[in-house]
């Protein structure tokens, strides 16, 4: 019999892989009768060596899987050690840790046991427990098994904050190869459920405050890249479907890394971390920057530079849009100005009723002026050099990504990636 | 220079400038000097100016600076209180200042709000209580939460509705060089005390071992990047977390950690290379005892390769040599042996038209004590001795293979067959067209009761049945 330790060690380590770590975007008052709270930011109340955020109890109910995926370290083939959680082992965990202030909340996810319906019973077990049992009002994270029943989908979203089913892999031909038990329109059925179901409460609730939330904080998902040959365009696309689709509020990229017990048809080396970054920063430019997916990448050209972030490859191939004049330009053409986050263009666009905006006055802002320079215009600056539309650069990037691995684009891109 | 001396409290320093604003005060006449500074020598509280500027009786304070001023009070900078004194002087002439974050005035006081939101942030996120059990007014044992913690600035006041919130049902004590605050959650009432030294807190928490486990478990070695760790969580804050002990082994195991695993995925264990390209059974027999495929060689007495007729029909393939067989050299002649063969002899099954063979052709066990304990093969030791078993159907071509328990299944139809769904059924497969599993007869002896046992028997009995029937031809 193992200990809540053994368990711990093994349950934990099955989870690294799942790359959201966030707490955000639900706020839920105390309750006055249990323990917990969210104030809605997120909060990290640790970091791990890998720049990662420990915010949640991320652990599996079990690891014992029924499925086979290749690119999943706890596929039903794979000699690692299994273990399976109790519910109330998973509900004391919780709320020891979060008594002592170690965390936010749970995450929790599980191997498929049985059938996609007893295990999302069992997620669900703990969460109500949680909620209904001890009053919990910290954040519950719950992965939902992709082809449950929507009475238990419906269920899970009474008691969590968020939902996510993982895609897992950019493209249905990925899946086939990978992961043969998994089929995209059995995911993304699941993801519609999600999604239609919190259409419906929040229709209900603009009518009665005492409707119940469902999944306030939205419903997520993660794909691994890297772990394929599917390209970034593909990828890009893929995310910004999902986001239109399903409304997701996050979608995370997880770039494949070597794990214990491998299936040798695996890539035998991490993804760069650079790559993974600069998806974030594509996926922000969608989500933030008004770009759309198709204008990131070219059809030529369909995997993003590891070089230039695509803000700035974007603007370099597009020397027809600039200069920008800061202090006239609007905000949509402001958000296309490499160097310039959108928080930044905010505080422009304030100031700039009162002010006219010199080159000191945007290094104050911290503009990354050695990026914007070339494309603006301010009170007291005009653009001196051509912007050159380097089409060599992508070609340089191969060669050169090998050892570029900057510590500046960590894990942390999947909470900023401003540009 | 009209000097004040300030204390740490924003409603004083609120009183002082209003008072200076009425009397007209310019910025450039007074010094609000913070008091928990050490005066300087000279202090000299009299002076002989008068003010300089408009009388101001109802100042303009509108809520941005109001915000902005309540936060920065609470920074250590201690020239905080001009800063402000002057912001307010300059808000009576210019109502939008504080829309001009650009201004000197306004990006100082920024950076000093943004300095105390993030103080703020971290101490929500790192302190750390530890339980203590003690005794209550009347004597009886209750649970207290006590934390220790520095924060950059003077910001518990700030800090506690956040805890009071979130613990309003724990009895918690969070005690900082400057002061302490305590939550009583019977009368839901927060209070305040003064600063303390971390030798007044407990020591340690038990729980503290399980979630140092959580967090070395969390951890990806294969994505060390310890400049990340260091931005979001700067040294000053590791004297209040129980984990960062890990650190040192953690970061510094993680590459070789990294190393093996992608050394285990790149040589996955096979006897592929020990295989003779001809696949007859002499042949076979003769090079399986120099295999070294896989670990497993080491330990057992000896290969154990198939036998049965040469051109057998039906294949029986089980899992791997036990306790018996590994002494002998031969498959199925213990306990587990003698159940099929009983079977076999029931159904009229000629021997001849047998081959048995296992999956994994050494003997895998634990010794404890005299007793060899059998133990499953893992998947890379299946994966490893499949090349044998690939050859040895291919040297018998049998019309049917029939897999005898998980472990023979798992390497002939695939990770995820599920013997007891699934049993009976014959399916193709890269290795031979007719392929079907049933139990291993070892299920039979290890049978709960008499009733279970008759029926493990009989499913056995009938797949053995079809499997034969198949074989032959007579379905």
């Amino acid at each position: 019999m193992l200990s809540v330790q053994q368990k711990l060690e093994i349950l934990a380590d099955a989870a690294k892989y799942d790359a959201s770590c966030a707490s955000s975007g639900a706020k839920r008052a105390g309750n006055g009768k249990g323990i917990g709270h969210s104030d809605g930011t997120g909060i990290c109340h640790s970091y791990t060596p890998d720049g990662r955020c420990v915010s949640l109890l991320k652990i599996l109910l079990t690891n014992f899987c029924t499925y086979d995926c290749v690119f999943c370290v706890n596929r039903v083939s794979s000699d690692i050690p299994r273990a399976r959680f109790t519910p109330d082992e998973v509900i004391n965990l919780t709320l020891d840790f979060y008594k002592r202030n170690y965390i936010e909340g749970l995450f929790l996810s599980s191997g498929i046991i049985q059938s996609p319906d007893y295990t999302m019973e069992q997620l669900i077990a703990v969460a109500r427990g949680l909620r209904a049992v001890h009053h919990f009002g910290g954040y519950i994270h719950l992965k939902t098994i992709a082809g449950c029943d929507e009475r238990l989908i419906q269920e899970a979203g009474k008691w969590a904050d968020r939902l996510s089913v993982n895609i897992e892999l950019p493209t249905q031909q990925d899946l086939v190869q990978l992961a043969p038990e998994k089929k995209s329109t059995v995911i993304e059925s699941t993801m519609r459920q999600i999604r239609s179901k919190t259409d419906e409460v929040e229709e209900d609730r603009k009518h009665s405050k005492f409707v119940p939330k469902f999944a306030p904080a939205g419903q997520s998902t993660q794909m691994v890249v890297g772990a394929t040959a599917s390209t970034d365009r593909e990828i890009i696309g893929r995310a910004s479907s999902l986001y239109n689709d399903y409304k997701l509020r996050r979608v995370y990229y997880t770039g494949f890394s070597p794990y214990p017990e491998a299936d040798s048809r695996l890539p035998l080396r991490a993804t760069p971390l650079l790559r993974e970054h600069r998806l974030y920063q594509a996926d922000w430019l969608m989500r933030f920057y008004g770009f759309k997916a198709e204008e990131i990448t070219t059809e030529a050209n369909p995997d993003l530079s590891l070089l230039d972030d695509p803000k700035a490859g974007w603007a370099k191939s597009h020397p027809e849009f600039f200069p920008v004049d800061i202090n006239g330009a609007s905000q949509e053409a402001l958000l296309r100005v490499p160097g310039i986050g959108y928080r930044n263009v905010d505080r422009i666009l304030r100031i700039r009723r009162y002010h006219r905006l010199t080159l000191a006055d945007l290094r104050k802002l911290h503009v990354r002026l050695k990026l914007a320079a070339d494309f603006i215009i301010a009170a007291d600056h005009l653009p001196t050099v051509s912007i050159v539309n380097e089409s060599a650069r992508p070609a340089l990037a191969s060669t050169a990504s090998e050892d570029l691995q900057l510590d500046l684009f960590a894990a942390s891109s999947a909470l900023t990636g401003s540009l | 220079m009209r000097v004040l001396r300030v204390p740490p409290d924003f409603e004083v320093w609120r009183t002082m400038a209003r008072e200076a604003l009425r009397e007209g005060w310019a910025p450039e006449q007074m010094d609000f000097q913070d008091n928990t500074v050490p005066a300087p020598m000279n202090l000299d509280l009299s002076s002989t100016e008068s003010p300089q500027s408009r009388n101001i009786e109802h100042p303009f304070v509108p809520k941005t600076f109001l915000e902005s001023a309540k936060l920065g009070a609470v920074h250590r900078d201690s020239d905080r209180w001009n800063l402000l004194y002057r912001l307010l002087f300059r808000l009576q002439r210019n109502r939008e200042l504080m829309r001009v974050e650009i201004d000197d005035d306004v990006a100082h006081l920024k950076q000093m709000e943004q300095q105390v939101r993030r103080d703020l942030h971290k101490m929500h996120a790192f302190v750390r209580f530890r339980k203590i059990e003690e005794a209550d007014a009347a004597g009886k044992p209750q649970e207290h939460f006590i934390a220790w913690y520095r924060p950059d600035h003077r910001i518990v006041p700030l800090a506690a509705p956040f805890f009071a919130e979130r613990f309003a049902i724990m009895r918690w004590t969070v005690l900082t060089p400057d002061e302490t605050m305590s939550w009583d959650p019977e009368a839901k009432a927060l209070s305040f005390g003064p600063g303390v030294g971390k030798e007044a807190a407990p020591q340690e928490d038990e729980l503290e071992d399980l979630w140092r486990t959580y967090y070395g478990s969390i951890f990806n070695p294969a994505r060390l990047n310890p400049s990340a760790m260091r931005n979001e969580m700067p040294v000053r804050y590791w004297q209040h977390l129980p984990e960062v002990t890990l650190l040192p082994v953690l970061m510094q195991q993680a590459e070789s950690r990294v190393a093996t695993m992608v050394t285990r995925q790149s040589r996955q264990p096979s006897a592929a290379p020990f295989v003779p390209e001809e696949h007859t059974l002499p042949v076979l027999r003769a090079a399986m005892p120099s295999c070294k495929g896989c670990d497993l060689y080491k330990y057992a007495t000896q290969v154990v390769p198939g036998v049965g007729g040469a051109h057998a029909p039906l294949m029986l393939v089980g899992e791997q040599p036990g306790d018996q067989e590994d002494i002998k050299g031969a498959p199925f002649v213990g306990p587990a042996g003698r159940v099929l063969r009983q079977a076999m002899e029931e159904l009229g099954i000629v021997d001849s038209n047998i081959f048995m063979t296992n999956a994994v052709k050494h003997f895998k066990f634990v010794q404890r004590g005299k007793l060899r304990l059998h133990q499953n093969p893992r998947s890379g030791e299946l994966n490893a001795c499949r090349p044998w078993l690939a050859a040895e159907i291919e040297a018998v071509k049998p019309k049917v293979v029939l897999c005898l328990g998980a472990s023979a299944a798992k390497s002939l139809l695939g990770g995820t067959f599920a013997l007891m769904k699934e049993r009976g059924v014959i399916k193709p497969t890269p290795y031979a067209d007719q392929v079907l599993a049933t139990i291993h007869p070892s299920a039979v002896l290890r049978a709960r009761d008499e009733q279970s046992r008759d029926s493990l028997y009989q499913f056995m009995k009938d797949d053995l049945a079809l499997a034969y029937s198949t074989a032959l031809g007579k379905t």
